[in-house]
């Protein structure tokens, strides 16, 4: 792959990743621990749950799963575009 | 049947299981023993991983500490769940492009160093053998309290299972056999907590039904519970005594500590492919989430269950479980007033004229889940089934340290280390025999244990975060950082967080509360604190010091770019 495709695929991937570990860092320290007191004020709709025990104890590791397979799809998608996902080997002798 | 009939039963198939898998998938070159020959399949390799992320920690300990904690027991449950984010965006797609066998081989080539790697080989060797005793003896203490065998016969079952299956099949037959593992364990785990679900909830689904009404009264089941709390002095169960800082720094140490454990890590070299071990953690996080959000709704269950039991009844009334508990020790009554009735009490209780309340009860957290079938009178096959999970549990975790020790010292030592010339076969040979002295110290260990088991482990997660966790980071995400940084990061991380723990936790303990912790953060959570050292070390040295080699940075190039993974290779070797 040449240099500045490189870069751009680089560029990209880390630009997923921080979006990615913003999202994780909001929902598991910022919902689940700083802001956990002014959250248990309310409710999860329907439950008996204080929010932000909620996303504590379950919501977040909802969060987390979903998180990594977003970042699968986008990945994937990512090297398709740049032409650098891994085929089979017999395919990958023939290219 | 009896509840003894049942655990032998079951435990036996379960034993039988494993044992006809090990047979079945020996290993005949290194790259089988090491990494699986590389062909693993990403879901059969998330099974794996949460197997042998699962110890009896997670599935004995866990939902009971929880019960007890309330709101502060969420950073167990974060923690060690979170890491996985960090190990799928950050780590395993990268180290599994580097396609090496073990931790200390990237450290060692990333950064050109025998002293880096043996560095590496020290922090993987320790972390892994204090972890693995705990397992072992997790392993006696079911088999003596289910099956009345001593606890070291226990143990010396337990090594003889894993010493079959991980000498003889390495990581190709420690990943077949974990695979059945999560699925004896997870089977275990949900069954009983199901059947609470349903008793106390009405709602089959346990994640839900904790959150729903209780089916006695209508009300909702936490703010029972905090009702409960409330009324016997204990701080309200949904909102914490931790400082906010504090419960910040330990589930951050607890996370960046899993996605540094070299036992997970190498769970990521088996799979054919980058983008296999990309969509393998996710498939290891869904795995482990089934056990780790049915842990809180179990702790919840528990814990009302046990006030409701106990609390205010005459100790003559007590159902059977409660005397098979307090043989072992786990479970202790002293009536304090002479009144013949148990006050569960917390710190804050007081009578009607106000005056305080002593507490009766000392329950030892680790009951909990084994005893909550017991306590909620379910049928005596589910009882077996619990202590058939905790053995698969605790087995599954304590092979793939065995591993990881044994590949330490036939591969990064010997290989990589003291004797390039080593042949294949000879290597192969090397890894059986260190595979199966690791079992016999860590059997050793499990008989005798240190006093300090439960210390030791915090010890474990704020060693890998501090140490491995920055130096792998770095070595896939800046081209500049050098050999120098990198170990000068590593010594000030590892000496920073070992020196805080030792001090608080074996040379003063007496010292070891709020008041005179640095900043406020415990000894549990101060791996956060040396991980950021490690860095900020790492950056600064790297600065003035030498740039690394031109092929260095061709080396992180390719690792940064998922094709040509293929197959295994040794770089700069």
């Amino acid at each position: 792959m040449a240099e500045p495709r490189a870069r751009e695929y680089w560029r990209r991937n880390i630009r997923y990743v921080l979006i990615l570990l913003s999202i994780w860092f909001a929902v598991s320290y910022g919902a689940g621990i700083l802001f956990a007191g002014p959250l248990d004020s309310m409710r999860v709709p329907g439950t008996g749950f204080p929010v932000g025990f909620w996303f504590a104890q379950q919501g977040s590791i909802y969060v987390f799963v979903a998180l990594i397979f977003v970042y699968v799809f986008l990945m994937n998608r990512l090297d398709r575009e740049f032409g650098v996902d891994e085929v089979d080997a017999e395919e990958d002798d023939a290219r | 049947m009896t509840i003894a009939a049942w655990t032998f039963t079951l435990v036996a198939l379960s034993f039988a299981l494993y044992i006809g898998i090990a047979i079945w998938s020996r290993a005949s070159s290194t790259s089988e023993f090491y990494v699986a020959g590389k062909g693993v399949h990403p879901v059969a390799n998330g099974m794996a991983t949460a197997a042998d992320w699962m110890s009896a920690a997670s599935f004995i300990s866990m939902a009971g500490i929880i019960s007890f904690l309330g709101y502060d027991g969420s950073v167990y449950l974060m923690g060690w769940t979170g890491g996985y984010v960090l190990l799928a965006l950050l780590l395993a797609p990268y180290l599994r492009k580097f396609g090496a066998y073990t931790v200390p081989d990237f450290v060692g080539d990333r950064y050109y160093s025998q002293s880096a790697r043996r560095v590496a080989v020290l922090c993987a060797i320790f972390v892994s053998l204090t972890y693995v005793a705990g397992q072992m003896r997790g392993v006696g203490i079911v088999f003596s309290r289910f099956l009345e065998v001593p606890v070291d016969l226990g143990v010396a079952i337990g090594m003889g299972i894993v010493f079959f299956y991980a000498v003889l099949g390495g990581m190709k037959g420690i990943t077949y056999t974990q695979v059945a593992q999560y699925c004896v364990l997870i089977f275990a785990y949900t069954v009983p907590a199901v059947f609470l679900s349903l008793m106390i909830t009405g709602n089959p689904i346990p994640q839900l039904g904790f959150g729903g009404a209780d089916a006695e009264t209508g009300t909702y089941l936490l703010d029972r519970l905090n009702g409960l709390h409330d009324d016997l002095g204990f701080a309200p169960y949904t909102s914490g005594t931790k400082s906010t800082l504090d419960v910040f720094a330990i589930t951050l140490a607890l996370m960046v500590g899993t996605a540094g454990l070299p036992h997970v890590i190498i769970r990521f070299y088996t799979v054919p492919r980058v983008r296999d071990a990309r969509v393998s953690a996710g498939w290891a996080l869904v795995f482990i989430a089934l056990l780790y959000t049915a842990a809180p709704a179990v702790a919840v269950f528990a814990r009302t269950n046990l006030i409701d039991t106990v609390s205010n009844t005459p100790y003559e009334e007590m159902p059977a479980w409660f005397s098979n508990w307090e043989t072992t020790g786990l479970i202790a009554f002293d009536d304090a007033n002479g009144d013949g009735v148990v006050q569960y009490v917390g710190p804050a209780a007081v009578d009607g004229a106000g005056d305080p309340i002593m507490n009766e009860l000392t329950i030892d957290r680790d009951i909990m889940v084994l005893a909550n079938p017991e306590i909620s009178g379910l049928p005596n096959w589910v009882i077996g089934l619990v202590a058939a999970g905790g053995l698969a549990a605790a087995l599954s975790t304590a092979a793939g340290l065995l591993l990881v020790m044994s590949t330490a010292i036939s591969h990064d030592l010997l290989k990589r280390g003291y004797r390039p010339d080593i042949t294949e076969k000879g290597e192969l040979v090397a890894a059986r025999v260190s595979a199966a002295a690791a079992v016999l110290v860590a059997g050793y260990l499990g008989i005798n244990p240190p006093g300090f088991v439960a210390e030791v482990v915090a010890f474990a997660f704020g060693l890998a975060a501090s140490s491995f966790f920055p130096v792998i980071i770095l070595g896939v995400f800046s081209k500049r950082m050098n050999r120098e940084g990198a170990i000068a990061g590593m010594t000030v991380g590892i000496l920073f967080t070992a020196l805080y723990i030792i001090y608080f936790k074996f040379v003063n303990p007496a010292a070891n509360v709020a008041d005179n912790w640095w900043l406020g953060i415990s000894p549990e959570g101060i791996g956060a604190l040396g991980m950021a050292i490690n860095f900020a070390v790492a950056l600064a040295v790297s600065r003035f010091t030498p740039a690394p080699p031109s092929g260095i940075g061709e080396l992180v190039e390719s690792i940064r770019v998922p094709r040509g993974a293929g197959e295994a290779h040794e770089i700069g070797a």
